[in-house]
């Protein structure tokens, strides 16, 4: 009984988050310059794998398997918001002005 | 002192929850790559306080399950913009209240962390934050993140 609910949550878990990394993708071809693809890739890296990740967690139990994906976890969120940075600042250094909605509220880009 | 032998622990931790295997050979391999790691970070001179954070455990759980609860509300709020198109992104600077180098990469890591916002650029204490919204940039504007890291690391 509690096999089948631990596959059932899993399964929901990994469905959902497969899902939030195709949507992620599809924001990295929908959005419309790069600062804001970078922001379709995040939903990837943070929602989706998480849940991806958990859903893993469900399946593995207690073991050696459930601290190497806690691990895996752990590490992709703590490297890929310093990566997202890296790329957006060198970006933003190399001249590529971010495409705004309204250019009145440009204040925070200093030239 | 007290870093190297708090470091040594966690990597021996580290190798063996990764390993899986107990026997003799592989755990005094085990134990020559943590001296040898031991050794170039003490020569590299880079343990201390900032890679060691001990300081911050007490309170680091509670912060984290307030960011990750933030990252779940804004990976949702994204994932749905993504598929209505509905986007209207900003360029912001927004004022880190931390005295410590610590927290404001905390905090900037933070920002970049939670999906919709993106920090691009640190200038003393003006974080450049690129927003996928404006009601992403104004709840950021509104600056509980800064307070709740600034308790978390000054």
């Amino acid at each position: 009984m509690i096999a089948l609910a631990l596959d059932v949550g899993s399964w929901i878990l990994l469905v959902a988050g497969s899902f939030i990394c195709v949507t992620g993708g599809v924001g990295m071809l929908r959005f419309p310059d790069f600062f804001t693809r970078i922001h379709a890739a995040g939903v990837t890296d943070t929602l989706g794998a998480g849940l991806i990740f958990t859903g893993l967690m469900l399946q593995a139990g207690l073991s050696l398997v459930l601290a190497k994906l806690v691990m895996i976890l752990l590490f992709m969120l703590f490297t890929s918001p310093t990566a997202s940075h890296a790329v957006a600042k060198a970006a933003l250094h190399s001249g590529l002005e971010p495409q705004l909605d309204d250019v009145d509220d440009r204040s925070g880009v200093d030239s | 002192m007290r870093h190297t032998i708090s470091l040594s622990l966690l990597l021996a931790i580290f190798w063996l929850l990764n390993s899986g295997h107990y026997t003799w050979l592989i755990l005094s391999l085990g134990l020559l790559s943590i001296a040898i790691v031991v050794w170039v970070t003490h020569v590299m001179d880079v343990v201390d306080h900032e890679s060691l954070p001990w300081h911050l455990t007490a309170r680091i759980p509670g912060y984290n399950l307030w960011l990750l609860k933030e990252v779940m509300v804004a990976s949702l709020d994204v994932a749905i913009r993504i598929w209505t198109g509905a986007i209207s992104p900003i360029v912001v600077d927004v004022k880190a209240s931390q005295k410590t180098d610590m927290g404001k990469v905390i905090y900037a890591n933070s920002i970049t962390l939670t999906p919709g916002t993106v920090s691009i650029n640190i200038q003393d204490d003006i974080i450049t934050v690129h927003a996928l919204t404006r009601v992403g940039a104004r709840n950021l504007a509104e600056g509980e993140m800064d307070r709740r890291v600034s308790r978390l690391a000054g």
